[in-house]
């Protein structure tokens, strides 16, 4: 028996998407959590929620465990005598493999454990990409962690103003347009800076996000303080005959993404050449022809004939920074900075960039300032000098249309120091 | 030896980081790692990649509520033991990926993934999240676990996945829709991105707990959280110290909660949903744009949110029915105009959605190239 009536909720138990509200109700009967009212408070709360039509949770306050000043977020509920099952509810963040494939073993270690010290519910994933145990005791943290280290040999991630837990694309695991290794960039990164991750020393949160070419699936451009896009320089692999294959209908464009309705036949001028953006590209009737050096990757014709069209060969990532969500100066996108880099391990290069960047940006970045405000506060001139590139047109969309330059005096022959009395020689006053 | 609360430094473990991916993979992945040539959707949510080893791999994707039991996890864990050789892979957009390295053995797992329903009814395994469709929605916690949402997470979720289920499972529609949800403005979920956004919003200034705030809170920790400096110090009538907030300069955001627990803002009939528009992430034709508010204020309706179901639901099908092959929704509203936009949806323009905030007019029309 459900311990609380919970009917607007078990209207969310009806219809085709997999319910939420079944699958607490299934834990809440059957689980062998240690906090067995942990579910059923938990769905006792959110009818709550549902009723007055605000949230019934307090924030946490400073929880943890010993020696991390991330990885645990404190929640308290504002109904601790109706719900004393969720009257403490940390969620506990743990640092997910690159890409997130599984071992059921482990999967099944976590859940043990999970049954063991906590509520027996979890995101699989919390949107920066740890894997969530959603809710348990404070005392409960510790042999938690104790027994995650021990026995899955596995870490908590990130949260606070320290480095997230890092994340990249499925990348070269099962993806033909990985320009590099994400795994492995992402892997790396993580474990070189496992003390930024852990003990929060920055101004406020920073991430890293890896993406292995421009159709950006794990979003890096939107949701990195810095992020790593893969970039080939040379040209596109072309197989004629597969193009040819493609153009007279023998292949399903874009990979069959589109059989859900009758477009019609494959047009290659149409939907392929005509919407290059750069118009680098020709067809003939037999041959496609693409100017390379004018391509700048957006990826269409890639996406469109997969099987005629591969990433070139000389590979590597272009680094952009300081993409925020709208808080506070409204939301930004990470804007271009280093146009190519290889990404070879073990990644010195942008290693020293990155660390270039956090010497700044804990110097200078105010309290809760993220790195991509930082620089539109000390201009990307200042952020130039910082990581010591040169100024590049493909940094900006269009250059400045206002003329108001802050000339430095150095960059003016003579200097600015005058003398008045040698002008007024010349002119009378 | 087991955690010993006497002695917590014991033995102690720290920073080791996750697990390496590489001890995860699933053969077929290791063995052709970096090799793969090329990948076609065979059906919705089915998919096949490749490698130039001739080795192919099968990913049948599926949808998940991404609040997972472990009761639940237990069991995705024996459907990947029973077909999948014990590995099994989740997205960023919170499917779940059981692959297979033969074509035979792709129909038993489809079979034995659409057989499993909870109790109610509901789909435990729905498959599809692939192509020119909709796939899974990216979201927050809500209600479920967070203390400043203006709206429910998953509940929205739920409705909104339940109402466009069909293009879920189809691939009807002129390119990908993304559509996320974050339950208020600081945007864990980051959705400033997304085709379709669908955000919670508080529109009434925090109240203030006048007795208790200087024994609750930390007051300079309060003031300096306010983004837009509204709030400063005051003293009650009985002397007591406490806060002040300029209700004009407050954006809403929260933040002063998120310090200061006496402090609370959302509100039954002032918080709720806002729906923003035409975002994407791919440098795909174009590059990637911000989504833009086009209904500034649905109300919170559980347990079932119908206007913003309906809302969401009407953009998707004008669009599908109005947008040409591979247009995104952003790319679709910017060839016809915004103007357009309202039109065709049938949505009031309102001045909500007129920009007034920091760079407010880069995004005012300064031409004449406007349509009637
Ligand atoms: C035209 C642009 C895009 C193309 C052609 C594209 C292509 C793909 C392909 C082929 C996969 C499957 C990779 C694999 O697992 O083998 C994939 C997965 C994925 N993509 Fe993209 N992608 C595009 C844009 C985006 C964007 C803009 C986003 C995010 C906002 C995104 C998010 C994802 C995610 C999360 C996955 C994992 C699977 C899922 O849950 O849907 N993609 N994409
Ligand atoms: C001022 C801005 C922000 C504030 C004050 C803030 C605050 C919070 C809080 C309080 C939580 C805990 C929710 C819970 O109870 O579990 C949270 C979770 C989270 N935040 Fe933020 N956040 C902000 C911006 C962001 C942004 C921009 C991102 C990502 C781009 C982000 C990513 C996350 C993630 C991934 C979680 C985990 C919960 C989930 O996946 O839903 N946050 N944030
Ligand atoms: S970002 Fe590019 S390389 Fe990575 S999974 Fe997506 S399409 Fe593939
Ligand atoms: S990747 Fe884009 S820019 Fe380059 S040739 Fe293909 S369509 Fe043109
Ligand atoms: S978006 Fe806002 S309300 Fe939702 S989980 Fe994040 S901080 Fe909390
Ligand atoms: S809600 Fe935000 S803007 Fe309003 S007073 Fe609080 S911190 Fe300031």
């Amino acid at each position: 028996m459900a311990k609380h009536k919970t009917p607007m909720l078990d209207d969310l138990e009806k219809g085709p998407w997999p319910s939420f509200v079944s699958d607490i109700k299934q834990q809440a009967e059957k689980g062998k959590q240690v906090l067995k009212d942990a579910p059923d408070d938990l769905l006792g709360v959110m009818e709550l929620s549902y009723e007055d039509r605000v949230t019934h949770w307090k924030h946490g306050g400073i929880v943890g465990v010993f020696g991390y000043g991330g990885g645990v977020i404190g929640r308290y509920c504002d109904q601790p005598e109706k719900f004393p099952g969720v009257a403490h509810f940390h969620t506990m963040r743990v640092n997910q493999p690159a890409s997130m494939f599984y071992k059921t073993d482990f999967l099944i270690g976590l859940c043990d454990l999970w049954e063991k010290y906590g509520s027996g519910l979890t995101n699989m994933h919390g949107s920066t990409g740890d894997i969530i145990l959603l809710g348990t005791i404070t005392d409960n943290l510790e042999p938690m962690f104790y027994d995650m280290t021990h026995e899955l040999n596995q870490d908590l991630g990130g949260s606070g103003s320290n480095l997230r837990t890092p994340n990249c694309c499925v990348g070269r695991a099962r993806c033909e347009w990985s320009c590099y290794d994400t795994q492995e960039a992402c892997y790396q990164f993580t474990m070189e800076y496992q003390d930024e991750l852990h003990r929060p020393a920055f101004p406020y949160k920073f991430k890293f996000k890896f993406d292995g070419c421009p159709n950006g699936c794990v979003a890096s451009i939107a949701r990195a303080d810095m992020s790593v896009i893969g970039a080939w320089k040379d040209d596109i692999r072309i197989d004629q005959s597969a193009v040819q294959a493609y153009a007279g209908g023998e292949l399903k464009p874009n990979g069959g993404a589109h059989s859900g309705k009758d477009w019609g036949k494959f047009d290659i001028m149409r939907e392929v050449v005509d919407l290059c953006p750069t118009g680098c590209m020709w067809w003939d009737g037999k041959k496609l022809t693409i100017d390379n050096r004018e391509c700048s990757r957006c990826m269409h014709c890639l996406n469109v004939m997969p099987r005629a069209l591969r990433i070139g060969t000389e590979t590597g990532a272009s680094v952009l920074f300081g993409a925020k969500a709208p808080i506070l100066e409204g939301a930004q996108m990470s804007t271009l900075t280093v146009p190519f880099m290889p990404m070879e391990p073990p990644y010195q290069e942008l290693k020293d960039l990155i660390e270039k960047v956090w010497d700044w940006w804990m110097e200078e970045g105010k309290n809760r300032e993220r790195l991509g405000e930082l620089i539109q506060r000390d201009t990307w001139q200042k952020f130039l000098q910082i990581i010591e590139m040169e100024p590049d047109p493909r940094m900006v969309d269009e250059p400045r249309s206002n003329p108001y330059i802050f000339w430095r005096e150095e960059e003016v022959e003579g200097g600015w120091t005058r003398d008045i009395n040698e002008y007024r020689k010349k002119h009378q006053r | 030896m087991p955690y010993d609360p006497s002695d917590p430094l014991k033995d102690r473990i720290t920073d080791i980081g996750p697990r390496y991916y590489k001890e995860f993979f699933p053969p077929v992945i290791e063995k052709n790692y970096g090799k793969w040539l090329y990948h076609e959707i065979l059906e919705p949510g089915v998919l096949v990649h490749v490698s130039e080893t001739g080795d192919e791999v099968y990913t049948v994707r599926v949808g998940a509520a991404r609040l997972l039991s472990i009761e639940f996890l237990r069991e995705i864990c024996e459907v990947a033991d029973k077909h999948c050789g014990g590995y099994l892979r989740f997205t960023t957009r919170n499917n779940i990926e059981f692959m297979v390295d033969d074509k035979a053995k792709v129909k038993p797992l489809m079979d034995d993934l659409k057989a499993r329903k909870f109790a109610a009814g509901s789909n435990k395994f729905p498959i599809g999240g692939t192509g020119a469709g909709v796939t899974n929605i990216v979201h927050t916690q809500g209600w479920v676990h967070c203390h400043t949402p203006a709206i429910d997470a998953s509940g929205i979720v739920k409705a909104v996945m339940d109402g466009v289920y069909d293009d879920f499972g189809k691939m009807r529609l002129p390119a990908q829709v993304r559509i996320s949800l974050a339950c208020c403005l600081n945007m864990c979920g980051a959705v400033h991105c997304s085709d379709i956004a669908i955000l919670g919003i508080h529109r009434k200034p925090p109240m203030i707990d006048h007795e208790y705030i200087d024994k609750l809170c930390e007051l300079p920790l309060a003031i300096a959280a306010c983004p837009t400096a509204a709030i400063k110090p005051a003293k009650t009538e009985g002397g007591l110290k406490t806060l002040e907030v300029k209700a004009e300069r407050c954006m809403f955001c929260g933040n002063c909660y998120t310090m200061c627990a006496a402090m609370p803002l959302a509100d039954e009939q002032g918080s709720g949903v806002a729906i923003l528009v035409g975002g994407k992430i791919s440098n795909r034709v174009s590059k990637p744009k911000f989504s833009k508010v086009v209904i500034p204020f649905i109300a919170n309706e559980p347990p079932r949110w119908p206007g913003t179901v309906e809302a969401v639901k009407n953009i998707l099908d004008v669009y599908a029915k109005d947008a040409k092959k591979y247009e995104r929704i952003g790319d679709w509203a910017e060839r016809i105009g915004w103007e357009r936009f309202f039109e065709k949806t049938n949505i009031p323009f309102s001045h909500h959605l007129i920009d007034d905030y920091r760079f407010a007019y880069t995004t005012w029309r300064q031409s004449t190239q406007f349509k009637f």
